[in-house]
């Protein structure tokens, strides 16, 4: 594997100090502290400890599932449902909760709604072979089109207090249970794609999946897998999310997946595939809730943020294209 | 050929069964009154298909389709708020919508960003824009004049004017995909790029005009659904996209580009359109659209897929798309 398709497999593992300097991660490291900066001078607000805590649930559920996004770009797919999924866990939950499951069942509900939600996506991908960006536009209409079914224009509010704990409950001092949800998952999925055979060959279909399975990978199993990570990673973001607001409707998540493409883009993984790296995603995240919490500080209306959002997601990628473009002129 | 036949042909007849299901629980839904009023009714939905059966066939996908009608939509209320005659507001927004779409275009075509992300962008892009230039206020009724809200249904021999118009772009459009070098290189890009390219075909400029006539097309209907439903905000059409992309898949356009007819699209449009207005005659709560058309969308994908699975063309496609 290595012999035939190295060269193309950028190796992270092994990058000299001088060229980890010049790396996008470390352009995003600076990039954060900078706007940190800023925004400690634009706004007195800023710098108090519960202020930065609040803020950062502008990031950690977009950014849980943004892990998982970024392993399923990095092996050339996509999935567009994830807000679609949430939305449909959401209302599991909901409906479960109003016939008075308690917190245990309720999270298991809204894992286990995320995880077939997934295996669903994979299985119309890695099994039938069709097209991920038209299957999960489909399964996008299809998840939130039962929650719309089952809720209407109606909500599910009745929450067991105990399940306040995952979207408002802090472990210690300013450090919300999400913050520490968000860090465990950047460790994991980091393991994963960077310390493990499993990540190796995610790169591998990525860069050339006829190359990776003439030698010897599963690749219908690799996608199989990353699709029902990416439902369960939108599972356990639907748990949190739903605790936060306490409350259900259809149109909960809504926009989700444009956001959290952005932040996996952002985070400088190749949307071609092949390439980028979860300390990247997870710096993307950072910045783009810090972005957001900035803007909010200084009163600017969400659908203004996202436009910058949209215009953020072209320029990270057109800037280096035409950064090259005109170099080599 | 014999395969394109058939498949407009099952699709054909899926209509014509949806229709019988509907008749035996609504006969009057059937009665030809009615059924040009769903025509009518789909008729946004098929101009904005045409436009994304030309990006789908070369191997694009414009999702900021339904912003840009938002966005063309308000600057025509705008418009006419101001006292521009309406000859020069139908100008002016399909222009505008060319312009939105070439933006599109001219990032996939020079700068080589995929279509998804481009449109991902464009499409949060455009609908904010309309926020910026009103500050999220209404456009309504009687904001609006008389002449601007009339013409899209003023009645020409039984129909009004909005599904003339439909019906003409369907018409012009059949003759570019079938007539002229313009439609025969929309499918060539998508069939195969590479022999394209041999044969003098540019491919990103072939892109770039697939976008602006999807771009133009919904700058258009951006102003007959203002004119129609007689109000203009942020989010109107808010999620069409999905549905255009629906009736486009439906309809037999290939998603991986190249192959698709405007007959097929039309019908995946109608059918779409059916759906939605028969759900309430028949008694079914409106919500279950979304799911519908959802589910519709996986249906009709898996069934092309089996129809025209070539395992050696999907390798070739990978090793065209990494270079």
């Amino acid at each position: 594997m290595t012999s035939a398709t190295g060269r193309r497999i950028p190796d992270r593992l092994t990058t000299p100090a001088a060229r980890a300097l010049k790396s996008w991660e470390a352009l995003l490291l600076v990039v954060a502290v900078a706007i940190f900066v800023l925004n400690s001078l634009a706004s007195p607000y800023f710098l108090d400890p519960w202020n930065l805590s609040d803020a950062s649930f502008n990031f950690t559920e977009k950014a849980m599932i943004a892990f998982a996004m970024a392993m399923l770009i990095i092996a050339g797919e996509i999935d567009l449902s994830v807000g679609a999924i949430i939305a449909l866990a959401s209302t599991v939950m909901g409906a479960a909760a109003a016939a008075g499951a308690g917190t245990p069942v309720l999270v298991a509900l809204g894992l286990a709604t995320g995880l077939a939600c997934g295996a669903f996506n994979g299985m119309l991908v890695a099994r039938f072979g069709l097209p991920s960006i038209v299957v999960t536009i489909g399964t996008m209409s299809l998840f939130r089109g039962i929650s719309y079914i089952v809720l209407g224009d109606g909500a599910y509010t009745a929450y067991p207090a105990s399940f306040a704990w995952f979207g408002q409950g802090y472990v210690w001092w300013v450090i919300t249970v999400e913050l520490v949800i968000f860090a465990l998952a950047a460790l994991a999925f980091g393991i994963l794609l960077h310390r493990t055979n499993f990540g190796r060959m995610v790169y591998a279909i990525g860069n050339n999946a006829t190359a990776a399975r003439f030698s010897g990978i599963r690749v219908e199993k690799i996608r199989f897998i990353l699709f029902l990570l990416t439902g369960l990673m939108s599972g356990i973001a639907a748990i949190c999310l739903t605790s936060r607001l306490g409350s259900t409707r259809p149109s909960i998540a809504s926009g989700f997946e444009l956001e959290v493409v952005t932040i996996v883009v952002l985070g400088g993984v190749s949307i071609l595939g092949g390439s980028g790296s979860i300390l990247g995603v997870a710096l993307a995240a950072l910045v783009m809730g810090l972005v957001t919490f900035g803007l909010g500080l200084l009163n600017v209306p969400g659908i203004v943020m996202s436009i910058i959002v949209g215009l953020l997601l072209i320029a990270v990628i057109a800037l280096p294209r035409l950064w090259t473009m005109l170099s080599r002129r | 050929m014999t395969l394109l036949k058939s498949r407009e042909a099952i699709l054909a007849l899926a209509i014509l069964l949806l229709l019988a299901l509907i008749a035996t629980r609504f006969p009057g839904f059937v009665a030809p009154a009615n059924l040009a009023r769903v025509l009518t009714d789909t008729s946004p939905l098929i101009l904005l298909a045409l436009g994304q059966m030309a990006v789908i066939l070369t191997k694009c996908i414009d999702l900021s389709i339904a912003a840009n009608l938002a966005l063309c939509g308000m600057i025509a209320a705008l418009m006419n708020g101001a006292g521009v005659p309406l000859p020069l507001i139908l100008l002016a927004v399909i222009a505008l919508g060319a312009v939105l779409g070439a933006v599109n275009g001219l990032l996939v075509w020079k700068l080589g960003i995929p279509s998804i992300v481009v449109t991902l962008g464009t499409m949060t892009i455009y609908r904010g824009t309309i926020f910026l230039l009103t500050g999220g206020a209404w456009i309504n009724a009687h904001q609006m004049s008389a002449g601007f809200k009339a013409f899209p249904r003023m009645m020409i021999a039984g129909l009004p004017v909005m599904t003339w118009i439909a019906l003409a772009i369907v018409a012009a459009v059949a003759i570019l995909m079938t007539r002229t070098a313009l439609g025969r290189a929309f499918y060539a890009v998508g069939g195969n790029p590479h022999a394209a390219v041999y044969a003098g075909i540019s491919v990103g400029r072939t892109q770039f005009l697939a976008f602006v006539l999807a771009g133009a097309l919904a700058g258009l209907t951006g102003y007959l659904w203002v004119a129609r439903y007689a109000v203009a905000y942020v989010d109107i059409a808010g999620g069409f996209e999905l549905d255009v992309v629906a009736a486009c898949v439906i309809g037999g356009i290939a998603i991986a580009g190249g192959s698709g007819s405007v007959a097929g699209c039309v019908m995946g449009a109608l059918f779409l359109g059916i759906i939605k207005n028969a759900l309430p005659v028949v008694g079914i709560s409106p919500f279950w659209q979304m799911a519908i058309s959802g589910a519709a969308i996986l249906i009709a994908i898996a069934f092309n897929a089996t129809s025209q699975r070539e395992r050696g063309r999907i390798i070739l496609k990978q090793a065209v798309h990494r270079t």
